[in-house]
């Protein structure tokens, strides 16, 4: 039985979900991004670029588009916030060779932004180094009013930091459907985003990667749809 | 007839328990051969058919003169009519002939290819028996995928004489260097069951891999073999080279087999009359359970797994004479599958309840009565079933059929109907897809450099490829070596590389190695395996939204077989389902494995079984319409179903054959609107989609709807039969047949039928590697992907020749666009509506279905909404 949509709407605009970390405030976006609107910064997390072209090379012909609709997304997200600043917050690059491979028409995108913007790259484990070429300024992580942004979370219970890397995905069963889509997952003093990538996938939230950062069910999860970011109980989420 | 004749007691020899040899020796079998005999067929094997008392059946010795003239054959005939072995005749007494100086290569002289690796070990079994008696020195062996590799390697370089196959085998043994010296001496090539694999992608894999056979042995001629169907010119030209596609169709030449006894086909009479909807026929199974008692060995057949398991677990729950009862379907585990199979063969079992895994031609076990349950959604489908039962052409097959709703009811009297008019339906006219074209294209570029000229010549020969222009061709080519994109990127990465004179050639050898672990077209739903272990070995159940997490972790047990992942991202940790006849407890999932346990729960939770898996074909929708409207014809059905159709004649209306129904009317506060195309699930779906854009652009607010086999009904706040009384809403303009131009493509946009159509795509064209060399790539982790490489392929080239092959695929496929088609424009000005001020009889059973099944397209933002709404309430304290 198929529901149509409009009766349902009103209730609450899904678009952006605000979002504490230790007493600051943040807004968490539908596509992905954080934007800290005390410091003018959208944080954006493993944007994986050239994703496609890396694949290509070992003979997976995947469509060559991938970092033009990263960029294209993370400059929507500046212009919605009117960002001064933006953290990539590492492996914002798929492997060391993808500045090389990146088209002339998407570097020059990066740099009309950063022409706009402060922009940091903060380095993983995909792009321990940042060509020069590429602009920025390059950090291993950054600490902000007591918020420490870092590409990979630190194991053991941790506060005040803010990560990626494992790139959370969530998935709920409901009459009969199932539906998995990247999420932010947080509980108040620590967040992991998303990956931004167009073509970066997902891990469960309920893979064990995720219980030394959380452990129990003490964490909120946000999962993001195609119009909105939605609030999920932590009882309606399934292991893949 | 009254002869007795040769493969139909090839097989009755083997299984008959008591009384082969007297069979044989029936009055009339010894009879005067004819004159043709003697001339056709060697002393071996003219002696060994007389040794035996058998007579040859005329379309047995019709094969052997078109194949002596060297003339590409289709021979139409019903199961158990000899097929088989007329189709190797020709090949028998050749090579007994034989000179093996005259040979130009590895010498395999036939090639055999099924659709089923099992139907190919079967017909291998029951060649031997001829081969030996005659003394013939014939090696006869099978490859699937199950054939060891040092066998398969062995087959490469000393073939057997006869090689039986699938079609997957054949391409990889054509994307081989060795394949001009493997197949040089084929001359015929065996395609048994072709009706069931001309229409599909494995079809048409299997015409291009044919199209490079003849270039390789241009003497080969085919034959085909296949049920009776009701226009053989599409199998008849797939059969041949089209040499000159823009001008004529070639076409075969045909040898009809006489057709058998009439078969004896009954709808079953239960005690309860048939119920208003659902498909799993509980009501019948006390009357179900009675006849299996009166047979000897009954095969009852259904539609789906889950319905099998539910039959199969009530079936038991009456069984209280101790008959043994046995389940066969897909998802069960190859052992205990072949245990069954052997159990039937050994004839030590009263009954097997199974699904399409047991339709095609395998020949097992004494059956003696066939049990259909649900409706046979085609004739040909019906056919093929009840051809298990009796597999004697001169003895009627029996069958019963058992309707699990009132619908049902009239459509298996339709295919009953059909059945006794020997009616089989049309295979529709099909353009060979592009997907598999590309899959071939590299295949090819595996075995030798080609050159685009010769290579699109012979691809059209192809009969499923006729078609084909050369701008699509190149378009195919560009995108196997460099992905086909607008923005051209990937030049450095190209897979296939100009030689000198222009041919081209794979790049490296790692592509070959990539080709030969993807080939095929059968992109399964990824399937998770089901290992059973003890409950001891678990911690009880959690409270703790971790609970799916075992304090032991989840490893050994027994694997009892495999289901649809989609099937076990349904269940939670705790319940309890049916699988391979046990009810069990889901324990939980890892990797690709899920973890059960034995469960004791008395009502066993078993999923609802979304409606029939075959659409109601063509054919028998038209039988039905006609019965509707013809009062003559309800004599032949039950009470409650002729009285059912009576009082829906004096409420509202029933249609005539051309006509079709709209009924409007109020119901719990909404409004209704039902439509009864009888033209299948599928194509009253995607109706039911483009009608609800239209009626909510007309504001008549339209809030849900859902679709059978036979109508669909859409609820609206807007009282819609007002507005259709008014003008308004006028129903010529809300049915116009543009409806599958700006709506569909805008409707397909969005839905994730495009994206599930697309990933076939892509893993069939390669895009996307299943397996990689050096890794293994599940199932699981290509669906993601692939969702992914959509959405920035719509996006930055909506125009992608893989998104065109994708959206021919679910126009066809999932959507049933060209059937809806025909529907709009058969209804323009037929059109009868009634405006009732209440729920009409007919619509019952659509109504039912309210609730129970899920239209699986849109909605899918809803469902994160309702969840987080959820939470909402649980944080405000509302619930």
């Amino acid at each position: 039985m198929l529901q149509l949509k409009p009766e349902r709407l009103g209730i609450n605009d899904f678009r952006e979900q605000n979002v504490s970390i230790c007493g600051k405030s943040f807004v968490a976006d539908v596509s992905g991004a954080l934007y800290w609107p005390a410091e003018k910064a959208l944080i954006v997390a493993d944007l994986h670029l050239e994703k496609g072209s890396s694949f290509a090379a070992k003979g997976q012909l995947l469509p060559p588009y991938d970092t033009r609709e990263t960029l294209l997304q993370v400059a929507k997200a500046v212009d919605r916030f009117g960002a001064k600043t933006v953290v990539a917050l590492g492996d914002s690059f798929h492997d060391r060779n993808a500045a090389d491979r990146m088209p002339e028409t998407e570097l020059e995108k990066l740099r009309i932004m950063q022409d706009a913007c402060e922009w940091i790259w903060v380095t993983g484990n995909h792009d321990p180094e940042i060509a020069d070429q590429l602009g920025g300024f390059v950090v291993p992580e950054l600490t902000v009013e007591g918020i420490t942004l870092r590409h990979e979370p630190r194991g053991a219970w941790t506060t005040h930091e803010i990560a990626g890397h494992l790139h959370p995905a969530a998935r709920i069963a409901r009459d009969g459907f199932s539906l998995r889509r990247p999420c932010f997952i947080g509980n108040g003093v620590r967040l992991i985003m998303p990956a931004f990538g167009s073509y970066a996938g997902g891990l469960n939230v309920m893979d064990e990667a995720f219980e030394p950062l959380f452990g129990g069910d003490a964490f909120a999860v946000w999962m993001l749809g195609q119009e909105g970011l939605y609030p999920i109980a932590t009882r309606l989420l399934r292991d893949d | 007839m009254g002869k007795r004749t040769a493969a139909t007691e090839v097989v009755a020899q083997k299984r008959s328990k008591s009384g082969g040899a007297d069979r044989t020796k029936r009055p009339g079998a010894a009879g005067t051969p004819p004159q043709r005999l003697t001339e056709a067929l060697p002393a071996e094997f003219a002696n060994w058919f007389k040794v035996r008392g058998w007579l040859p059946r005329s379309h047995q010795l019709g094969l052997l003169e078109r194949a002596t003239k060297r003339t590409s054959t289709l021979l139409i005939a019903p199961t158990g009519a000899g097929k088989t072995l007329a189709g190797f005749l020709p090949s028998l007494v050749e090579l007994s002939r034989r000179d093996r100086a005259t040979l130009k290569g590895a010498g395999l002289n036939t090639l055999y290819i099924s659709p089923l690796k099992a139907l190919s070990v079967d017909i291998a079994r029951n060649l031997e028996t001829p081969i030996r008696e005659m003394g013939l020195k014939i090696r006869c062996e099978t490859r699937t995928g199950d054939t060891p590799a040092s066998r398969r390697t062995r087959q490469r370089t000393k073939p057997p004489e006869i090689l039986l196959t699938t079609p997957e085998q054949v391409a990889l043994l054509l994307a081989h260097p060795d394949a001009p010296y493997l197949f040089a001496d084929v001359r015929t090539v065996i395609l048994d069951e072709l009706h069931a694999i001309s229409g599909s992608k494995r079809g048409d894999l299997l015409s291009l891999d044919l199209a490079r056979l003849r270039t390789l042995a241009p003497e080969l001629i085919t034959i085909g073999l296949s049920a009776t169907v009701a226009s053989p010119s599409e199998l008849r030209a797939y059969l041949v080279a089209q040499d000159a596609p823009d001008a004529m169709t070639r076409l075969a030449d045909t040898v009809v087999a006489q057709p058998g006894a009439e078969p004896e086909i009954a709808i079953l009479e239960a005690d309860d009359p048939a119920p208003w909807s659902g498909h799993s026929a509980l009501y019948a199974m006390a009357s179900i359970y009675q006849a299996i008692k009166r047979h000897a060995l009954t095969l009852v057949f259904v539609n789906t797994r889950m319905q099998a398991e539910l039959i199969f677990q009530e079936l038991w729950r009456v069984n209280e004479d101790g008959l043994r009862i046995a389940l066969h379907h897909g998802s069960l585990d190859h052992g205990q599958r072949r245990k069954v199979e052997a159990a039937m063969a050994a004839g030590t079992l009263d009954a097997v309840v199974a699904t399409s895994t047991l339709d095609l031609g395998i020949d097992w076990g004494d059956v003696d009565l066939v049990i259909n349950v649900g409706a046979p959604k085609g004739s040909s489908r019906l056919l093929q079933r009840i051809g298990r039962s009796n597999h004697r052409l001169d003895e009627p097959s029996r069958a019963i059929l058992v309707p699990g709703n009132r619908f049902e009811v009239l459509e298996c009297r339709a295919a009953l109907d059909a059945a006794r008019a020997g009616v089989q339906d049309v295979a529709l006219s099909r353009r060979g897809s592009l997907d598999v074209l590309a899959q071939h294209v590299l295949g090819m570029a595996c075995q030798a450099p080609f050159a685009m000229d010769e290579l699109f010549a012979e691809v059209r020969r192809a009969s499923p490829y006729a078609w084909l222009q050369r701008a699509t061709f190149d378009r195919i080519v560009d995108f196997v070596a460099t992905g086909g994109y607008a923005l051209k990127s990937y030049e450095r990465f190209t897979k296939l590389r100009p030689e000198a004179d222009g041919r081209l050639r794979v790049a490296n050898g790692r592509i070959a190695q990539s080709y030969r672990m993807n080939a095929g077209t059968i992109v399964e739903s990824p399937m998770i395996k089901v290992r059973l272990i003890g409950r001891g070995r678990l911690r009880g159940r959690g409270s703790s939204s971790r609970a799916s997490t075992p304090l032991r972790p989840l490893t050994g047990g027994r694997v009892l077989g495999e289901v649809e992942e989609h099937f076990v991202e349904q269940l939670a940790p705790g319940q309890a389902f049916v699988f391979a006849g046990e009810v069990l407890r889901f324990e939980g999932l890892k990797e690709t494995e899920a973890y059960v346990s034995r469960a004791s729960a008395s009502d066993p939770v078993v999923p609802s079984y979304a409606g029939g898996k075959f659409p109601l074909s063509t054919h028998l929708a038209e039988r039905v319409r006609a019965m509707l409207h013809d009062r003559e014809a309800w004599a032949h059905l039950p009470v409650p179903v002729a009285e059912w159709l009576a009082l829906q004649g004096e409420r509202s209306a029933l249609p005539d054959a051309s006509e079709v129904l709209v009924e409007t009317f109020p119901r719990g506060g909404r409004h209704h609107m039902v439509v009864y195309p009888f033209e299948g699930r599928l194509a009253h779906q995607t109706l039911g989609m483009l009608l609800t854009r239209r009626l909510e652009r007309a504001g008549v607010m339209p809030m849900g709807f859902v679709a059978n086999d036979y109508g669909l009904s859409i609820w609206a706040r807007g009282d819609i039969g007002a507005m259709i009384r008014s003008g308004s809403v006028p129903l010529a303009a809300l049915f116009e047949e543009d409806m599958l131009g700006d709506d569909l493509e805008s409707w397909l946009a969005e839905s994730s039928l495009m994206k599930r159509t697309f990933r076939y795509c892509a893993v069939i064209a390669g895009l996307i590697e299943r397996r990689h060399p050096g890794k293994e790539k599940s199932g699981r982790q290509v669906t993601m992907s692939t969702d992914l490489v959509y959405d920035v392929l719509m996006k930055h080239d909506p125009g992608h020749i893989l998104l065109e092959a994708a959206r021919a695929d679910a126009s066809t496929g999932l959507l049933d666009i060209g059937r809806l088609g025909d529907f709009l424009k058969r209804i323009r000005g037929a059109i009868v509506h009634k405006d009732l001020e209440r729920v009409s009889p007919l619509s019952v059973p659509i109504l039912l279905e309210i609730g129970r099944e899920p239209v699986g397209t849109s909605g899918r933002e809803d469902l994160l909404r309702e969840a987080a709404e959820d939470l909402i309430r649980d944080a405000m304290g509302c619930e």
